[in-house]
């Protein structure tokens, strides 16, 4: 697609330009601030420090999932496999609790990680869509973890006495462990992005993987890592939900890579690639977070109306993006 | 999705020039059907029977039925992920408005498609948004839509829905039938009708087909809403055979089928190009894949990951030629 707004197109623009920018980029902040100034208003329970802290524990393992997500997209791929690889980390990471605390952590590591990487190397070098390539790997990971679960019968329970249940359960000043693992990785995701080749090397592919490859860089290793690391980042956020409920429940994630998408794209990162930022990311794991927690605190409201709600919300953004997009170029 | 990906006009080849690998990716998806149908002939009891062949005839009919919807949308290089929540949307609104009548219900659950495929069609064609992230919100808002509208498992009891799900003119069933017009009318479309040439125009390059004139916008439009209008047929059909509608269940994870056999089928997800014939084969084979693996009761994990490789390997088969030209 020739619609990708590359940086250096919008820097020395109109006011008006620069503002729509702004707009495309922190939009998803604004309706978060709306949504979080309306909900504390009209409900008492709402801006509390326990409900409070509860959607950022919540969102934890969404956003560390996202994470992966935004560097696959922003590299213009996608990643459906997310949803099954974060329950099989989860199963995975429940089944070596049983074998040890760093069973428990690496087992689930190492196979999410190898998933990805197996996805990058065919995606990048044999050069197949990333779109079916990740659709097979949905079903591989959802089969692999039928496979160690006999069908889905066997939920693993992380022994009572295992010093894994703490990674996910522990608190340091009062937040829970996997917010603080959030807030680290989203700090080295964006150093990474911002300040090393590798992020400017991402963002080169994304924009135009032609240009990029013609201009010598490292186009197919650069995807890779890419997924290598969504890979992982799936399977990290399994463990901790497993640490987090002490058990490898078979039948979550499914519908999670379309959940993880939409925050990504709601925190302003292109789907065609070449821009974005973790930051946005992160926002758009909120805002979705805590439009279920306001759906949870009316009450009356079925929680099917969530999912009317995040998709409305997720056409509306993707529609004043293209209208800002449309307004910079002028 | 990048430009790059999109195939310069297929060169027009005499029949004896043609090479093994092009033969393959246009003809694997038959070699592969026949293959899969002699292996069952000879491994699998009781398969050559007229209640086989039938059973599996009525189950392929939904995915069929949507992969053609689908193959449109691919052949424009687009994609809908909204299939399976607008199959859950017009089963569960028949239990809703059957009291009016099996035409109404049937009418309003076929229309509710259309504006779907409508708001779908707007949103990609006429706004600019990409198929993918306008259709998987479409499929978020459309899968809580359908379980509002329908709630929990409602059974269906009207005669004329029953009838429609269940019955059968000489033998063949009435959505078999259905389905095999559906394929007719499709297949008229993109071989014979000035939409078809359309389609296939703005799928091989769509700033081209812009300069020269072509309506690009309302043949987008068209294209969405068309299988908006086919997956809500599924739906309506897929209720009336089970005789039930189940909001959260209905049409779940049908776009990936439909998508994988549209891909086998020949279809290159880069657009320009839709194949019926093909597509068709995609499905038969995807649903031949799944009967062959619960035939011998192979347990749904092992049954997975089959599909996961058998995915990948027919799609690398397909790309074979256009990897061997870089």
């Amino acid at each position: 697609m020739t619609t990708t707004v590359s940086r250096e197109e919008s820097a020395p623009a109109s006011p008006r330009a620069r503002l729509a920018r702004l707009a495309q980029r922190q939009g998803a902040l604004v309706i978060l601030a709306a949504v979080v100034l309306a909900a504390t208003f009209s409900f008492d329970t709402f801006g509390t420090t326990g409900n409070l802290s509860n959607i950022a524990l919540q969102a934890s393992f969404l956003a560390v999932v996202a994470l992966g997500m935004t560097f696959v997209i922003m590299s213009g791929g996608i990643d459906l496999s997310v949803g099954s690889v974060f329950a099989l980390g989860g199963v995975l990471a429940a089944w070596g609790a049983g074998h040890g605390t760093w069973a428990a952590i690496l087992l689930p590591l190492g196979v999410c990680g190898l998933i990805g990487l197996v996805q990058g190397l065919v995606i990048a070098r044999g050069g197949l869509p990333a779109f079916i390539v990740t659709l097979a790997g949905l079903l591989f990971a959802r089969g692999l973890l039928l496979l160690i679960s006999d069908e889905g019968a066997t939920t693993y329970k992380v022994p009572p006495d295992s010093a894994f249940r703490e990674l996910a359960q522990g608190e340091l000043l009062g937040i829970g462990y996997p917010v603080w693992f959030v807030l680290v990785a989203f700090a080295l995701g964006g150093l990474v992005l911002h300040r090393t080749s590798y992020g400017a090397t991402v963002l080169a592919v994304g924009g135009q993987e032609d240009a990029a490859e013609l201009m010598g860089l490292p186009v197919a290793r650069t995807k890779v890592i890419a997924y290598t690391v969504s890979g992982l980042l799936a399977g990290l956020g399994g463990l901790l939900m497993a640490s987090y409920t002490s058990s490898g429940v078979t039948v979550l994630g499914v519908g999670m890579e379309l959940e993880v998408i939409s925050a990504v794209v709601l925190g302003g990162t292109l789907l065609t690639g070449g821009a974005g930022t973790v930051l946005g990311t992160l926002v758009g794991v909120l805002l979705l977070q805590v439009i279920k927690n306001v759906i949870n605190q009316v009450g009356s409201l079925n929680s099917n109306w969530q999912a009317v709600i995040s998709g409305t919300i997720l056409l509306v953004v993707v529609t004043i993006q293209r209208w800002l997009a449309t307004v910079q170029r002028r | 999705m990048s430009d790059g990906t999109i195939a310069p006009p297929e060169p027009r080849t005499r029949r004896g020039l043609r090479t093994d690998a092009d033969w393959i990716r246009r003809n694997g998806v038959y070699v592969a059907l026949a293959l899969l149908v002699l292996i069952n002939v000879a491994v699998t009891d009781n398969f050559v029977s007229e209640n086989t062949l039938r059973l599996q005839l009525i189950q392929v009919t939904p995915v069929l039925i949507v992969a053609l919807g689908m193959a449109l949308v691919i052949g424009t290089e687009g994609i809908d992920l909204s299939v399976g929540a607008v199959m859950a949307i017009a089963a569960s609104l028949i239990p809703l408005y059957i009291g009016y009548g099996t035409g109404v219900a049937v009418g309003i659950a076929v229309l509710a498609g259309a504006i779907s495929g409508a708001v779908a069609g707007i949103l990609v064609g006429r706004i600019g948004v990409q198929p993918i992230i306008a259709t998987l919100g479409i499929m978020v808002a459309g899968r809580g839509l359908a379980n509002l509208f329908g709630g929990e498992i409602k059974s269906i009891r009207d005669p004329g829905v029953v009838a429609l799900g269940s019955g059968s003119v000489l033998g063949i069933p009435y959505v078999v039938l259905i389905a095999a017009a559906v394929a007719a009318l499709v297949w008229f479309l993109v071989r014979r009708s000035t939409y078809g040439r359309q389609l296939v125009a703005i799928g091989g390059n769509k700033r081209a087909a812009e300069l020269a004139g072509l309506p690009v916008r309302r043949v987008l439009v068209t294209t969405y809403v068309l299988c908006g209008l086919l997956a809500a047929l599924a739906g309506v059909l897929l209720a009336a055979r089970s005789q039930a509608s189940d909001p959260t269940k209905v049409g779940l994870l049908v776009e990936l089928s439909a998508i994988t056999a549209v891909v086998i089928g020949g279809t290159p997800l880069s657009g320009g190009q839709v194949r019926i014939a093909g597509t068709i084969a995609g499905a038969l084979l995807m649903q031949l894949i799944t009967a062959t693996l619960i035939f011998h009761d192979i347990p749904d994990s092992t049954a997975q990951i089959a599909q996961a490789v058998i995915v990948v390997a027919a799609v690398y088969v397909q790309l074979g030629r256009r990897r061997a030209r870089r």
